[in-house]
């Protein structure tokens, strides 16, 4: 019996591990078969650094990512002190409003918002992809501040102000320090949301920018060139990275 | 009363919630240095008149006025108050100094000064070395005192404090009431004290605003309060009381259970319905042929100080505190002073409920 339970999760473990396993095993292959192994050499990973269009796509993932995530913790945060200083029936129906994105199916958003910028007849490129990308990233900050605002006690804020604080000053100096573990966790996870998304960026990039995932997209239906593998290796890690801090920071704060 | 001496007028204040009022036309002063205690049950609107005072609610209609000006629309932080909250509301990501030295800094006060004023704020509550500690690593009772320390450093000329008692258990309640006393006296400033415990109100104040559904019942010193309620809600909301249905036959003399009795309240129309209020521990027993009334002992209770028997008297069952126990089912007299017996208006409740 036990070692059935073992033998379950390991095959669990294999099926989710071994595909990204094989990837990054394949991108350190000298060859360009995938089926045959012809020794260990980085060639997939310089040629990666020396391509303009790959080097061009990180870029404006990169660059994406931290923006939106910025963008999207300032304004995520504001709404969420805003939604927490509501009575209790505006609040809940602010807070289903905010959810609703979150659960709708990225392809649905993705959609929407291409046709959206179509309508308005704004031309899709860097800017609106990164109008996606706040939009999409706000609702996660909400959610992982509001905890925090609940957690204060009701009185920190009218105890600042009765103290002399300004309206500002208390928020500088009560409000945000108490909230501080649920605002950084929101702006890890935006960026982390950002920097692997792909279903929304494709529809609301052109085909002249396009980031990591819409560029391995459009290679791949050209036939998989053994640089992906190296890309695919690195976004890996680089993201397994980011979901430890958080998973990390949340286990913390509890 | 001079004018200077009263430091804040409530000049026909009401308030509603979503048209549900919850302050109706109050109209209070309150004098410097003094201890007033806002007392009632919860939802009569206590809070709501120490927040209107503090700042942090608008009244819907009346003004506010400190030291001669009108405050009504002036935003907390610029009232020349502080406030104790309930559960102290500290700020937990700052330790007892920072929190303590919060307004001082806010002011732009300098550090050398800060760091005086804190440490004679940590002696004065005795909790001098505990400066570097996290706030909440402190008891109930620490915190407490640090909550009042933040908000007596700034030298407020009134403290609002908002049943800042009612988390602690029992006999730190006590001290604390004790010592909250002491230093209003020794500091000279007014305390606006909001709670629901009568016996707490009546321990520590100089005046005491009666309030009930969201208007001002009786205001008056405790005594006052205590001997001479306005109306039967007062009575039985401020210690124990027997409150029974009366009618007044002329001046200085009433009638209930059957009999007439004299007491010293005149002023009210011959034979006009009245309450009469006899608290539990001004019935004398006495030998069953020499009492005003004669009764039953239905019930004993032993509370410690003195024994409580429910007597059955008159058709009425008395409530009576006497330090010698009689038993139950025997027949005793019940005597009372004229003194004793306080006519009031009488209210469309029902006494005793």
């Amino acid at each position: 019996m036990k070692l059935l339970k073992r033998a379950y999760l390991s095959i669990i473990l294999l099926f989710l591990y071994v595909p990204i396993a094989v990837l990054i095993f394949q991108s350190f292959n000298a060859g360009v078969s995938r089926a045959k192994w012809e020794g260990f050499s980085l060639r997939w990973y310089a040629q990666l650094f020396q391509s303009p269009n790959i080097m061009q796509a990180l870029y404006v993932t990169v660059s994406i990512a931290l923006l939106a995530s910025m963008i999207s913790t300032v304004l995520g945060t504001m709404a969420a002190i805003g939604i927490h200083a509501m009575r209790k029936r505006p609040q809940s129906m602010m807070m289903t409003l905010t959810n609703i994105p979150m659960t709708m199916p990225d392809i649905v958003t993705g959609i929407s918002l291409m046709l959206l910028f179509i309508f308005s007849k704004v031309e899709r490129g860097y800017v609106t992809m990164l109008l996606a990308h706040v939009t999409f990233n706000t609702p996660y900050v909400v959610l992982s501040v509001m905890p925090k605002l609940k957690e204060m006690n009701t009185f920190s804020y009218e105890a600042a102000l009765d103290l002399g604080a300004t309206p500002g000053y208390a928020l500088r100096k009560v409000i945000l320090p108490a909230i501080r573990p649920g605002v950084i966790t929101g702006a890890i996870l935006a960026f982390t949301l950002s920097l692997d998304d792909f279903t929304i960026s494709y529809f609301t990039t052109s085909p002249l920018v396009q980031n990591l995932s819409t560029l391995i997209y459009s290679e791949a239906r050209k036939g998989i060139k053994p640089t992906m593998n190296a890309l695919s290796a690195l976004m890996f890690v680089a993201l397994l990275i980011l979901l430890l801090v958080v998973n990390r920071r949340t286990a913390e704060t509890k | 009363m001079q004018e200077q001496t009263r430091l804040i007028r409530l000049e026909n204040i009401s308030k509603e919630y979503d048209g549900t009022p919850v302050l109706k036309d109050i109209n209070l002063y309150i004098r410097k240095n003094e201890f007033l205690t806002l007392l009632g049950p919860s939802g009569c609107g206590k809070t709501t008149t120490l927040r209107i005072i503090g700042g942090f609610e608008q009244p819907t209609a009346g003004r506010v006025i400190f030291d001669g000006q009108d405050i009504t629309s002036l935003p907390p932080y610029k009232r020349r108050v502080n406030t104790v909250f309930q559960k102290y509301a500290l700020f937990p990501h700052l330790n007892v100094f920072e929190n303590i030295a919060f307004g001082l800094k806010v002011a732009k006060i300098p550090k050398d000064e800060i760091a005086r004023r804190v440490d004679s704020m940590l002696d004065l509550v005795n909790l001098r070395s505990y400066g570097k500690r996290r706030v909440d690593s402190l008891s109930g009772g620490q915190q407490q005192r640090i909550a009042i320390a933040r908000a007596l450093v700034n030298e407020p000329e009134v403290l609002l404090l908002d049943e800042p008692l009612g988390a602690l258990d029992l006999k730190l309640r006590k001290g604390m009431q004790l010592e909250l006393k002491r230093m209003q006296q020794r500091l000279g400033i007014t305390f606006i004290f909001v709670t629901h415990d009568q016996e707490e109100a009546l321990t520590m104040s100089d005046t005491i605003v009666v309030m009930k559904d969201g208007s001002i019942a009786q205001i008056g010193t405790p005594k006052h309060i205590y001997d001479e309620p306005k109306s039967a809600f007062i009575a039985n909301f401020i210690g124990e009381s027997n409150i029974i249905r009366g009618r007044m036959v002329r001046d200085e003399l009433v009638n209930f259970c059957g009999s007439n009795f004299t007491c010293v309240d005149s002023g009210f129309a011959p034979d006009s319905p009245v309450d009469v209020l006899v608290r539990p521990e001004d019935i004398v027993i006495v030998g069953e042929d020499v009492g005003q009334l004669t009764g039953t002992v239905k019930s004993v209770l032993f509370k410690g100080v003195h024994y409580e028997m429910m007597i059955e008297a008159g058709g009425f069952l008395w409530k009576v505190h006497s330090t010698s126990m009689q038993p139950e089912g025997s027949l005793v007299g019940l005597s009372i002073v004229p003194f004793n017996i306080h006519i009031m208006k009488p209210t469309e409740e029902a006494p005793n409920e």
